[in-house]
């Protein structure tokens, strides 16, 4: 492919129709046009979700799963369908294995508290990679704290790839779950996970997916996967904060006790007995975030009006441009090199703190990422304490990079 | 362009790239150790107080510039200074940053050089920065020994 020149558009889609979808785009950072760069951390959203989200105050709204009225019905019709909508998205078997969380953290926080609970017992081990998020890490050492599991961490390469030797032989008769990453945050790099779960299922042994990364970037089909568990966050695919998604197989999520106790996830409640719900709703304690919900459905109907190939297509042209022009200037280094990336770029530019980095981009109006990304032990696996990261979504362009690089020059002018 | 200088005046980027009093301190009889948890910078403040004087002070650790230069200027600005001026230093240095109280044109002068960090105020997430080597030296000379935490 010739990365030489910033107008090529391989993909055929308009990104200056998709940049005008997204109202924040518009808006000048510091009196320039706003290069956003941290779509890692979180999406911007389209118009679509933030109307669906206020068409759902201004219209449709009540709570769910209570009244009789023809509002509350509308408003829990809505929020089912969402439901739907993301069991088609995942190509999970049934709804019944979605469950609605507040964000991912909480999914992965819902496993370990329920399922790990019950299941894991001192001297049990959990497979970690060295690549985790903390959020899926400290839910499991937390429960090490009350079981006495063992987490077993896998080491990854200097070009930030899964030791795939180390992770075979990692098993043992003691290992009970596998929870990794599909797509790593800081470093971009994607597993290779449908290998990770035929090896793991292979032993026996379950496998949670940390999706976060994933989900907004490339399909991904759960059953296909033979995923257990599939975690991800609503504000990363473009959609509102504040709600998550748990995939889990029903055969697993029937047999987890419930999570927290309340509201709308009992069947009966009695001073003597109280009877949980069935899947999802035993995992969906008190009133949701009914609006929240509905907006995700809408972002995902956003999504899926796009070709998913040529979304992935144009977010990696945007990663092999930005390679490119990074490697080209003096004193970078790039932290992620790995065969198999998402649009992710962690880089550190010599003798520059990534904050100071970050500050003098942002005079720029490039809101970049600089710290440890949540994965204090990928910095400290590169022996580095920060990094600056520059991460891609849908709507950004070749002149996004451009507009990075010639930032990168002003850095390196003010500190040269 | 005009705003960026604000921030990385000169003397900031000087002694960020060049921190005196920057190494180890033997002799110190009081010691913190300062860590921002939110982009991973690492302080140590060590001083030697002899009759309520801080006779000799240094500073080790990483951190970007603002927290390097903020830590190298200070040490520079306590030598000599007793305990008590050494505090007020530091609350005077706080106002001037985080613009909660006016500073006066008396203080400004006091603070002399310290007074370049003034562009911080408009960058409420670099405040912890500036401050950092300020609010672990302070521990140190309360709570010798501490581990202070700024976020
Ligand atoms: C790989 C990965 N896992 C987990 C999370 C946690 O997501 P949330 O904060 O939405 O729970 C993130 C978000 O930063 C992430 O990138």
């Amino acid at each position: 492919m010739n990365t030489e020149s910033p107008i090529i558009r391989p993909t055929g889609l308009d990104i200056a129709r998709i940049r005008a979808d997204f109202p924040i785009l518009s808006l000048p950072s510091n009196g320039k046009r706003l290069t956003f760069l941290d779509t890692a951390a979180s999406a911007q959203k389209p118009r679509q979700v933030i109307d669906a989200e206020s068409h759902v105050y201004e219209a449709e709204y009540a709570n769910i799963h209570r009244g009789v009225y023809d509002l509350s019905q509308r408003a829990t019709v809505a929020y089912d369908k969402a439901r739907t909508k993301v069991r088609k998205f995942i190509n999970a078997a049934s709804d019944r294995e979605i469950v609605f969380v507040r964000n991912a953290t909480e999914g992965v926080n819902l496993v370990a508290q329920t399922w790990g609970r019950r299941n894991l017992r001192q001297g049990d081990q959990i497979i970690l990679s060295e690549m985790e998020h903390h959020a899926n890490i400290v839910p499991w050492q937390m429960l090490r704290e009350e079981t006495g599991l063992e987490l077993v961490v896998i080491p990854i390469t200097d070009s930030g790839e899964l030791v795939w030797e180390a992770y075979e032989k990692a098993f043992t008769s003691k290992t009970r779950l596998v929870a990794m990453t599909q797509v790593s945050n800081a470093l971009g790099t994607i597993t290779p996970m449908a290998e990770i779960i035929k090896v793991a299922h292979s032993h026996g042994v379950p496998v949670l997916v940390d999706g976060c990364q994933a989900v907004p970037h490339m399909p991904v089909d759960v059953q296909a996967l033979d995923a257990d568990f599939y975690v991800f966050s609503s504000h990363k695919l473009y959609g509102p904060t504040g709600v998550g998604v748990l995939y889990t197989k029903a055969k697993i999520l029937e047999a987890m006790p419930p999570y927290q106790g309340g509201g709308d996830m009992i069947s009966s409640v009695t001073w003597a007995k109280t009877t949980y719900a069935d899947i999802p709703q035993r995992f969906e304690a008190g009133t949701p975030n009914i609006a929240g919900t509905i907006a995700l459905g809408a972002a995902i109907d956003y999504i899926e009006s796009f070709d998913r190939q040529a979304l992935m297509a144009h977010e990696h042209a945007l990663l092999e441009y930005a390679t490119e022009r990074l490697q080209a200037l003096n004193s970078i280094t790039i932290y992620g090199t790995a065969a198999e990336k998402a649009a992710v770029i962690s880089f550190a530019i010599k003798g520059v703190h990534p904050h100071d980095v970050g500050t003098i981009l942002d005079f720029e109006g490039i809101a970049v990422r600089a710290g440890h990304h949540c994965a204090q032990p990928v910095m400290d696996r590169f022996g580095v304490p920060a990094t600056t990261r520059a991460s891609f979504g849908i709507y950004n362009d070749f002149d996004d990079v451009d507009a990075l690089i010639r930032g990168i020059g002003k850095v390196q002018e003010i500190f040269g | 362009m005009n705003d960026l200088r604000e921030l990385y005046q000169e003397v900031i980027l000087d002694h960020g790239r060049k921190p005196r009093n920057f190494g180890a301190l033997p002799d110190a009889n009081r010691e913190a150790h300062g860590h921002n948890p939110l982009c991973g910078d690492k302080l140590d403040v060590r001083l030697l107080v002899k009759d309520g004087i801080v006779e000799d002070v240094k500073f080790e650790g990483a951190g970007c510039a603002i927290s390097v230069a903020s830590a190298s200027l200070m040490t520079e600005a306590l030598k000599g200074r007793t305990e008590a001026e050494a505090n007020a230093l530091f609350e005077k240095f706080h106002a001037l940053i985080t613009g909660e109280a006016d500073v006066t044109l008396d203080q400004l002068e006091e603070l002399d050089k310290l007074a370049v960090f003034s562009g911080v105020r408009d960058y409420p997430l670099r405040v912890k920065c500036a401050t950092l080597g300020w609010h672990t030296m302070h521990a140190a000379l309360e709570n010798n020994g501490e581990t202070v935490v700024t976020e």
